[in-house]
């Protein structure tokens, strides 16, 4: 039996080999970086001066408006990779290796999963210092940039979690890179990370409003930019949302997620490795 | 009384309900062999490998490997097996030394003791020297040899190989085959899949012949040479071969063996010598034209053909049976 040390080991040492994968493999990082960066680029100059007239004028610009949702986006975006990252596993032999030894049952999924984090965690940064070069500024201090930073990587670990199980479903890359991004266009442009939804037909803007992807913008919106964007978003305002509202609802979502798809997922595991 | 180390029985195991991988089969043999589990693509070696390692629940049967049940307490079996699958399953961005290390971390060695046995094994399978290189620039054969290296970072009681040297050049096959007989003189026993007959051969003590999930025969090398009867004669000829088979009808103790693909028609020759005058004698009355004909020990190609009715290299089904990993 592996004890409960040992297994928090095992999940150190399988967090470690995925983040060196990131980390020694020069074009993995080179795109998991790029894309995420020119869409920040590509929404601020191409869509940025049309938004900005649908947006309220207290953000200032629009790059304001857009970095707490576009981080939110990029966790989602982000998750992906853990489905990839695993059904490559799988294919290469690597999963049944692991399953061979006596190591915690659990370390491979959630090595998978935390290692993840550590990537999102670097684009995020890296996003964020190439916003505030072209004009982003949090206007609630750092304190509160940090805070919607780590709810953002804690969604995106809960998100992790239903990319691991669909990857394990599917098995292979290539479709896990197809089923992935199935749910997650949806729930990042039918959302509040690019508009306000109050621009969207009212049985889409009903969606986009609730779902967990427009709450975790919300939020970051709420942290970064403070009152003054609850104030100027009427849904929010309707339904007498505060920042600490928000945060509660963002953690729910979160453990939410987990609870929900993390025995899915290692279920899945479970079978898909037979 | 000898010691068995692997022991499977009566092992069923069906994918998606309709395909037999495993069909009511049982193995067994004693420490310190090589057991070599011979067959086409699709005979079930790969199922049976992953029931007898932990990675498969089978429909029903039991299994026990080093006194452990396989099925009911596999984490105890796991600390007993070292397994190398069919791909090389190590990490290309690491270097071959981290590999090992991190092999040897989970299976609870400290961070000094799993440097100290990464460096015993590196030097025990020659990779050395490409230590500290990252595993992307090694070759096949050295990636394979790596992965056969993480396979006894655990000590394992019982090794299981799938098909070890498959799609690998020959000289590293040498090289592999003599680490391989090297583990068993210290001690390890050894299950090995193989699609080779010569590696069979060449390898296992014992060979257990494995078509349609059923174990068809089982023997030394020796032992199953001598179930086809002897010597045999294989003629090679550009002519029809049914009528060859016709025309040797006569002649064989048994139905002729015909190899499409070669173009070769097979007979056992219980005379031997005697046996093939009269084969050239036949084949010549009947106008067949001969490329080349010989008297030849039995091969454990033969064997297969004997003992089945078709050769090694078809599998009885197009489809794959071997897991449901897509490749």
């Amino acid at each position: 039996m592996t004890t409960l040390s040992q297994t928090a080991t095992h999940i150190g040492i399988i967090t470690r080999r995925n983040v060196l994968r990131n980390i020694r493999l020069p074009q993995l990082l080179l795109f998991s970086t790029v894309q995420p960066v020119m869409f920040l680029l590509l929404f601020n100059y191409v869509f940025g001066g049309s938004i900005a007239q649908a947006i309220p004028p207290v953000f200032g610009s629009y790059i304001n408006f857009l970095l707490p949702g576009i981080i939110i986006q990029n966790v989602v975006f982000g998750a992906t990779a853990t489905s990839i990252g695993l059904t490559e596993d799988l294919q290469g032999g690597v999963i049944d290796r692991f399953r061979s030894l006596p190591m915690a049952r659990s370390a491979v999924l959630a090595g998978r999963t935390f290692a993840d984090i550590w990537r999102s965690g670097f684009v995020i940064t890296l996003m964020t210092a190439v916003a505030y070069l072209i004009g982003f500024r949090p206007l609630n201090g750092f304190f509160s940039l940090v805070l919607a930073v780590a709810l953002a990587l804690g969604f995106g670990y809960s998100m992790s979690w239903v990319m691991a199980w669909i990857g394990l479903k599917v098995k292979t890359p290539e479709a896990a890179q197809s089923a992935g991004f199935l749910p997650v266009f949806p729930l990042t442009f039918a959302s509040s990370v690019f508009v306000p939804t109050s621009s969207m037909p009212s049985w889409l803007a009903a969606f986009a409003e609730n779902q967990p992807v427009s709450v975790l913008a919300n939020t970051a919106r709420a942290l970064i930019l403070g009152d003054a964007y609850i104030q100027s978003d009427p849904s929010l305002v309707a339904s007498g949302a505060t920042t600490g509202s928000l945060v509660l609802l963002s953690l729910a979502w979160i453990v939410g997620i987990v609870v929900v798809a993390a025995p899915l997922a290692v279920r899945s595991y479970r079978k898909t490795a037979e | 009384m000898t010691d068995t180390i692997v022991q499977a029985e009566h092992i069923v195991h069906t994918f998606g309900g309709t395909i037999k991988a495993l069909d009511d089969i049982s193995v067994s043999f004693e420490r310190g062999i090589i057991y070599g589990l011979l067959g086409p693509n699709g005979a079930g070696k790969t199922t049976l490998i992953r029931v007898l390692t932990t990675l498969l629940k089978p429909d029903s049967g039991s299994a026990s490997v080093a006194g452990v049940d396989v099925i009911h307490n596999p984490t105890g079996a796991r600390e007993k097996i070292g397994l190398a699958g069919q791909n090389a399953a190590v990490d290309g961005y690491q270097t071959g030394r981290e590999n090992l290390i991190m092999v040897g971390r989970l299976y609870n060695l400290s961070k000094k003791q799993a440097k100290e046995r990464a460096d015993d094994v590196l030097e025990r399978i020659n990779l050395t020297d490409a230590a500290n290189r990252q595993v992307l620039t090694y070759s096949g054969g050295m990636k394979r040899r790596l992965d056969l290296a993480a396979s006894i970072v655990g000590h394992p009681e019982v090794l299981f190989l799938d098909e070890p040297t498959t799609g690998i050049d020959p000289r590293s096959r040498l090289g592999l085959w003599e680490i391989i007989n090297e583990l068993v003189a210290d001690g390890t026993t050894l299950l090995l899949t193989t699609q080779y007959l010569e590696e069979a051969d060449r390898l296992a003590n014992r060979i257990g012949v494995i078509d349609q999930g059923k174990l068809i025969a089982e023997g030394t090398a020796n032992e199953l040479k001598t179930q086809v009867g002897g010597d045999v004669i294989e003629i090679h000829t550009d002519d029809e071969l049914a009528t060859v088979v016709e025309t040797l009808r006569g002649v064989a103790a048994s139905e002729p063996i015909v190899d499409q693909g070669r173009k070769t028609v097979t007979i056992p020759a219980p005379r031997a010598a005697a046996s093939l005058l009269e084969a050239v004698r036949v084949l010549d009355d009947a106008g067949i034209e001969v490329h080349d004909v010989a008297l030849r020990r039995p091969t454990l190609d033969d064997v297969f053909l004997t003992l089945t009715g078709h050769a090694t290299e078809e599998a009885p089904k197009p489809e794959k049976q071997k897991g449901r990993r897509a490749r």
